[in-house]
């Protein structure tokens, strides 16, 4: 059945901004199907309010939107692009969910808009719990299997809309059970509940964070294994399956939180055709219409009976994993099958001369490893549950389980890496238990170890090894951790290896030939053999003894067929499948998994590199180790290696290319950057430049200038260029002598970090002592820096150019708008600056070039300034790409990350501004006058945790950055932009309804106008008592609420007011220092009620700006593509 | 920890892969081939098609499920001899009653492990199947390889006779019976049998030298080619038979080497392929319907016929009615003149997804029409 052709202009919808949940595997899928169909020659339109995805690069769709993915937004788009066919299972939970709300309130019919990809039924089939449960037993029985399999298909439940239908169901199925919300994205309120307690807490949460206030309550599977098979279906029914995925964490733990391994280890074939056979019935039930589905399944270990757990029916991100995992790419070909394809024409990318329909076959092993953020977030949780809390993923390929493993481990990234490369953990028992406790420390040991494994915790691999080197014997750790016994043994094979290294005379060839074919790294080797003088020393003896990896194709066919596609992994193996070339070849190293800090933005500049270089006629090779992102796509990079990013594994990289490249004659890799991934990359410049390895761009010398205080301070001076009073201490004395200097309140934190990790803002000696006793853990080698904080400052972010010539570029010119003191990556910022003045910018451009030309930069360079009573402090200046790379040049049409990148290889601004990669004259701070607003908007995941007591994490924004992704607002004015990313981050601000104000003292005087246009929009004003006589002083109506730990004095109080959704808005500011409890309960409401609640004077001043805007109602879309045309018509 | 002691993989061409040993030790030949399947090692060690063949599995772990007493296709494990890359120390699974390595030991299987097996399989896929030696036994490549070179080919193999039953059996339909089938054993897999059975089909299994009379005696509405080892074209004792039964309107279905003894019979040719089709993976076309089905392979040879015209044979019109979609091999055969049709592939799959598992109905849907 070939292409349809009544279809000529899809709308595809983006997943909006990163969360926990929804990450960048949205921008790899969305990008896939963008580039798709417009080869197919129809008209795309796209909307996502995400800037930092490729997708929103003006050149993948025909009309850009960044806009707010809310039905309200859509509409306009629709109205205004009149599209024949919209594609919504590309974009996550988010474009299906407005899909759904479009086709809901007719807009769909009204404009004839059809549906592809999906149908509203088969949606509803998959998502609505009861109706699924039917499906599955329907497509059970039509494949007589519900006897075969021994009793129901999907776990016992039922569906509940209340708390009293809740417990009267746990009444019958008893305890444990498990709560899911229905039409809720990656597990968000839903849990698992072992008490009565837990029962009330979670049913309750989960009943309002559905948007249907429907939750299931079922059957516990807990400690069932856990499986996922990714389907594909076309419309003439051909269904195949793509790829197999099986969880080390046992059910009970979110699929996005546990360690999973493609292809399935442990089911015979027996049981996983009953699987694909299940699943393919389900699929066909759903009535899925075609593209990628995901079905979760869990098998009891004992019986082998099985049971469906869900289906996605649109890709996801366990597709994304698939398709890296296997090299089929599930959304190139979903969106093919969306217009009409079939899977048998559709060839198959990797081998060219198969086609698609079929299902790919490995011959290594995945592992996947989350990544997460605890550290982030004080007080949280840090259990995993049925609630995902993972921000990001490393993927990682072997030649086997251990060595795909060894390999994960390592690439997430996390203070180990990899077994023995931190200490083992200290042994704290539990004080009750000291009375009956074993005499034996080694039994209490083992018994104490093996309490934790029972709770599912970030790392618990690593307990898992330790509890089998204390000797807890397999079938026990297996028990106690629910991993089947076969990836407890790999582990064991591990310790055993562990103890033969350990004993071994000499570490000759065929010992460390092993230990390298289990996965072990230089460093874990290292660990065990300390004769061998560190990972440097076991290096040197490797390559002595020839032992090197050889890199493995990823081909989809277990080499049936020939790949055309160098998409390579290591392994220590014999063959290497590299082949030579005799381009030149520059390597970009990638960003790893996605943290908070470190996200999507730096792919972004990453891919933006590959395609200018490529262009450029060099051979690119991209290194990254993160499944979800667009630089891991195959297609990106000329070659890709799909490795760890650490010294050794990058090295061997680079030796690999470099050594084939001269070997056809060619000049090897010329050059690897390191500047656009992030701190990761950032941090091995040194190792490797010493190691021999051509890093292009600002020399390692020149990263250490900008980041090592002293330097850095005498490079300013010599400029004339002030910062804030300093100074770097190594002990709580020095640190409070310091602080005492240049007065409180200071900001403190560790040197060398990214992401504000460890930063704070401390208003007195006391909390100064307590964070040097806390920060030297975070980082002993690296001092403390102790800066004078600036109250009430303008905070101004700047990206920049520079050549080799010291020519700087401004690319942009960011105002913030909260105070300083908040992360740059948490706070709002406007672009072009609202505030700033001709003067302001000028200085701007003074400061940063005298910074650029001072450190030598060589492509990207980010600064944060702070701008108090007219004068200008530089807070800290970041010789690469940063966060708003990608925000900025949206904002500008300018690409800053691929100017960045020729720039590394030698071209001049001069030179770009000639072949119009820059424009021919001016630059980012010289914006034309009536330049659109661009205005950034942080995401913050405060929701998706909780305390252990299930109450909610203070969402209070500080110089550590906790946002996960960033919207974008563009519009014609200040007002509409910030309502727009209001909307985009929040689902909007509101229009009318109660406001509950409540601000510190020293902003009582600056709320009076904000509030009072409130009032007069027609809001009602709701305050407590110091902040009400403030405002009806100045003629302000307002209820008097009281707050939270008051006593009862008659008023109400304001969090439960807030908690009952009475209120649409909140403006907190803190109390400075002072006892923020209050705070505290009122911001974990709002987060909880899902409304906006701002917490800075001129956050709530850009508020009622975008109210007013809302209000009149005056809201029109514009794709970047004539914002763009503008921008750039306008140049000079 | 005790160690494996080394072993070689010599192949005709030269080509030398050292590893240990793995399984029985010892000294084993045979053609080396390579299956691509991630699950079903059981099904495949036991499948009477692998006699005389060294098979190379593309996945890397083996054996993490061990062996159970349920999922063997015939009575013993036939393959010459095993390659796997990274055999697992233990097992784990509800079913299972022992270990994979224990089992191969114990059948005198020798095989070999801890080698680059996609260098293997590139070789081959490049080179093409070829004859192969595995030895735990003797270090001298040179002597290793001498034998290889003197031990038989598979084409112009006769295997029959070694894999077929030497009596006749019957397996009894299940539930109301509809059909009676005599089943030629060429090296028929033990859930063959019971698909058929699950549709109401009692199955005689009869050896493979049975002649047309002894199949008619059984009173069977249908006769049934099995799969099984070996050069179709030694197989002229079958390709006589299917004759015969052609020529007497008998109802009949074959798979795999039924396939080639069908298309042998009506005149067509069969030759070897260069590396052949082993997996489970594989998308076939049925081209009465357009719909695509991944089933399991397990074949070296093919039947040579046109795909886009009908073929004239003594028994009436002949069309291939499918065909793999990676390489347009003939996949499958239709009579239209006749109540015959036949796969190269295997519907009872076993190792295998369930996707061609139709092609059953359409037996009892052409002797309902004969």
């Amino acid at each position: 059945m070939p292409k349809r052709t009544d279809i000529k202009h899809v709308l595809v919808i983006g997943s909006g901004p990163i969360v926990i949940g929804q990450a960048c595997e949205f921008d790899y899928s969305g990008t896939q199907a963008c580039r798709v169909l417009r080869a197919e020659g129809l008209r795309v339109t796209l909307v996502n309010s995400n800037p930092a995805t490729i997708m929103t690069d003006p050149e993948y769709a025909d009309a850009t939107y960044v806009e707010p993915i809310t039905p309200e937004f859509v509409e306009l788009v629709i109205a205004r692009e009149r599209p024949d066919a919209l594609l919504p299972t590309l974009g996550g939970q988010t474009a299906l969910n407005t899909a759904v709300a479009l086709h809901e309130s007719g807009v769909l019919e009204k404009y004839g808009v059809e549906l592809i990809g999906a149908n509203i039924d088969a949606i509803r089939r998959g998502e609505d719990r009861q109706l699924f449960k039917d499906i599955v037993a329907k497509a059970g029985a039509r494949i007589g299997f519900s006897d075969a399999a021994g009793g129901d298909l999907v776990p016992r439940s039922r569906v509940c809309h209340s708390m009293d239908e809740v417990r009267a169901t746990v009444a019958e199925l008893g305890l444990p059970v498990v709560i899911r919300p229905s039409f809720t994205m990656g597990g968000l309120g839903s849990g698992m509940a072992h008490t009565d307690d837990d029962l009330e807490r979670i049913a309750g949460t989960g009943l309002a964070a559905s948007p249907v206030h429907e939750v299931l309550i079922e059957e516990s599977v807990l400690g069932w294994k856990e499986y996922e098979l990714e389907l594909m279906r076309d419309r003439n029914d051909n269904v195949v399956v793509v790829c197999s995925i099986e969880n080390v964490d046992a059910m009970g733990v979110h699929t996005g939180d546990s360690v999973t391994v493609a292809p399935a280890m442990t089911l015979t074939d027996r049981e996983y055709q009953q699987l694909r056979d299940l699943g393919i019935a389900v699929l066909r039930e759903v009535g899925v219409d075609t593209g990628g589905c995901n079905i979760q399944f869990a098998v009891n270990p004992d019986n082998g009976r099985l049971v469906v757990i869900e289906m996605n029916p649109r890709v996801s991100r366990s597709s994304a994993l698939a398709s890296k995992a296997t090299g089929f790419p599930i959304a190139k070909i979903a969106a093919k099958l969306a217009i009409g394809y079939t899977l048998d024409e559709i060839p198959n990318d990797i081998t060219r001369e198969t086609p698609a329909a079929f299902e790919p076959t490995l011959d290594y092993v995945v592992v996947k490893i989350p990544r997460f953020a605890f550290e982030k977030f004080p007080g949280a949780d840090p259990e995993l549950t049925t609630t995902m809390k993972s921000v990001g993923e490393a993927m990682a390929l072997g030649r086997n389980f251990t060595e795909a493993l060894g390999k994960a481990m390592r690439s997430v990234e996390t203070k180990a890496s990899g077994f023995w490369t931190q200490p083992d953990p200290v042994l704290t028992m539990p004080a009750d238990a000291s009375a009956d406790a074993p005499a034996d420390p080694m039994a209490a040991a083992r018994a104490e170890v093996l309490r934790r494994l029972r709770t599912p915790h970030d790392g618990r691999l690593y307990t898992v090894e330790w509890a089998l080197r204390l000797g807890v014997p397999a079938a026990e750790v297996s028990e106690a951790s629910g991993f089947d016994p076969w990836f407890v043994d790999q582990i064991a094979s591990l310790v055993d290896l562990r103890t033969e290294i350990e004993a071994a005379a000499v570490l000759d060839e065929p010992l460390l030939r092993r230990a390298k074919r289990a996965g072990l790294s230089d460093k874990q080797i290292a660990a065990l053999r300390p004769e061998l003088a560190g990972e440097d020393g076991v290096r040197a003896l490797r390559h002595r003894l020839g032992l090197r990896p050889v890199y493995k194709t990823v081909d989809t066919c277990a080499a049936e067929f020939a790949a055309k596609t160098p998409y390579h992994y290591s392994s220590y193996d014999f063959e290497t499948e590299v082949t030579g070339s005799d381009r030149p070849k520059v390597m970009i190293l990638g960003s790893g998994p996605n943290r908070i800090g470190q996200g999507i933005e730096f792919d972004y500049s990453c891919v933006h590199a590959v395609l200018a270089l490529r262009e450029a006629g060099y051979e690119t090779v991209m290194v990254n180790c993160n499944p979800e992102t667009v630089s891991t796509d195959y297609d990106t990079a000329d070659r890709l290696y799909f490795e760890p990013l650490t010294f050794e594994d990058v090295l061997e990289v680079f030796r690999a290319e470099d050594s084939s490249g001269k070997a056809a004659g060619g000049p090897g890799v010329v050059g690897v950057i390191v500047q656009l991934g992030g701190q990761t990359p950032l941090g091995l410049a040194r190792r490797l430049a010493e190691a021999g390895v051509p890093i292009v761009g600002t020399s390692p010398e020149s990263i250490h200038l900008a980041e090592e205080r002293g330097a850095f301070g005498k490079l300013l001076d010599e400029a004339g260029l002030r910062s804030p009073a300093h100074g770097t201490a190594t002990s709580f004395p020095e640190a409070k002598r310091i602080a005492d200097e240049i007065g409180y309140p200071v900001l403190v934190r560790p040197s060398y970090v990214l992401g504000g990790r460890g930063m704070e803002i401390v208003y007195d000696e006391a909390t100064l002592r307590d964070y040097i006793g806390r920060a030297t853990a975070i980082s002993p080698n690296h001092p403390v820096l102790v800066d004078r904080f600036l109250d009430d400052a303008i905070e101004i972010d700047v990206d920049a150019l520079c050549d080799a010539n010291g020519e700087v570029y401004l690319g942009g010119v960011m105002e913030h708008i909260e105070e300083a003191g908040i992360h740059s990556g948490d706070s709002s910022c406007a672009l072009p600056p609202i505030t700033l003045g001709a003067v302001h910018i000028e200085e701007v451009r003074r400061y940063t070039s005298a910074i650029a030309r001072g450190i030598g930069v060589r492509g990207l360079l980010n600064v944060q300034y702070a701008l108090k009573d007219d004068v200008l402090y530089v807070l800290e200046a970041n010789p690469r790409a940063s966060r708003t790379v990608p925000f900025v040049s949206k904002a500008t049409a300018v690409p800053l990350a691929k100017a960045a990148a020729r720039i590394m290889l030698g071209a001049t601004i001069e030179e770009l501004r000639a072949e119009g990669m820059l424009p021919p004259t001016g630059d980012g701070g010289k914006l034309p006058a009536n330049a659109p607003v661009a205005v950034k908007e942080a995401v913050l995941p405060f929701k998706r945790f909780r305390t252990r007591a299930g109450k909610g994490v203070d969402s209070l924004l500080g110089p550590e950055m906790k946002s996960t992704g960033e919207v974008m607002g563009i519009d014609r004015t200040f007002g509409h932009a910030f309502a727009k990313s209001q909307a985009a981050a929040y689902g909007s601000l509101p229009t009318s309804g109660k406001i509950f104000v409540t601000v510190a003292n020293r902003d009582k005087r600056g709320i009076v106008f904000p509030a009072k246009r409130l009032a007069d929009l027609g809001f009602q004003i709701l305050a407590t008592d110091g902040t009400a006589s403030v405002l009806r002083r100045y003629g302000v109506e307002c209820e008097v609420l009281r707050k939270h730990f008051e006593g009862d004095d008659g008023t109400r109080d304001a969090v439960e007011l807030i908690a009952h959704g009475e209120v649409s808005l909140v403006i907190n500011t803190p109390q400075g220092s002072g006892a923020r409890q209050d705070g505290y309960e009122i911001r974990s409401a709002a987060v909880a009620a899902d409304i906006p609640c701002i917490t800075t004077l001129p956050g709530a001043a850009a508020a009622v700006m975008g109210i007013e805007a809302l209000i009149r109602g005056e809201m029109t879309v514009r794709p970047l593509q004539e914002l763009h045309a503008a921008l750039r018509g306008n140049e000079g | 920890m005790t160690r494996r002691r080394s072993a070689v993989l010599v192949l005709e061409d030269g080509t030398t892969f050292r590893g240990e040993a793995y399984g029985a030790i010892g000294e084993t030949f045979g053609e080396a081939v390579f299956s691509t399947g991630m699950t079903g090692y059981q099904e495949t060690l036991t499948d009477p098609s692998y006699h005389r063949q060294v098979v190379v599995m593309t996945a890397p772990h083996v054996g993490n499920t061990g062996v159970n007493t349920e999922d063997d296709e015939s009575d013993k494990i036939w393959v010459a001899g095993y390659v796997v890359r990274d055999p697992s120390r233990s097992y784990s699974n509800w079913r299972a009653g022992g270990g994979l390595e224990e089992r191969l030991a114990a059948e005198g299987v020798v095989g070999i492990c801890d080698l680059d097996t996609r260098a293997l399989t590139r070789h081959l896929r490049e080179r093409g199947a070829m004859r192969v030696g595995i030895s735990s036994v003797d270090d001298d490549v040179a002597g290793v390889l001498s034998r290889v070179r003197q031990s038989p080919e598979m084409a112009g193999a006769d295997l029959v006779a070694d894999v077929t039953t030497a009596k006749p059996y019957t397996v009894t339909a299940s539930g109301e019976h509809r059909l009676t089938v005599a089943a030629i054993d060429l090296g028929i897999k033990r859930n063959t049998p019971r698909r058929m059975a699950a549709r109401g089909i009692t199955t005689h299994v009869l050896p493979a030298t049975s002649t047309v009379e002894d199949v008619l005696a059984t009173g069977a509405d249908a006769v049934f080619l099995s799969n099984g080892p070996g050069d179709p074209a030694t197989a002229d004792p079958q390709v006589a038979l299917t004759r015969s039964l052609l020529e007497r309107q008998v109802p009949l279905f074959g798979i795999c080497f039924g396939n080639q003894i069908l298309g042998r019979a009506l005149g067509l040719g069969t030759f070897k392929l260069k590396y052949g089709h082993r997996g489970i993976n594989q998308p076939v076309l049925d081209r009465t319907t357009g719909k695509v089905e991944v089933t399991a392979h397990n074949h070296g040879f093919a039947v040579d016929a046109p795909l886009d015209a009908k073929v004239d044979t003594a028994f009436g019109a002949a069309e291939v009615s499918h065909v793999c979609l990676n390489d347009n091999v003939v996949e499958g055969l239709r009579l239209l003149d006749a109540p015959a049709f036949s796969v190269q592939y295997h519907p009872e799959a076993a190792a295998g997804p369930h996707d061609a598992d139709y092609l059953f109905d359409r037996l009892l849907e052409l002797v309902k029409r004969a």
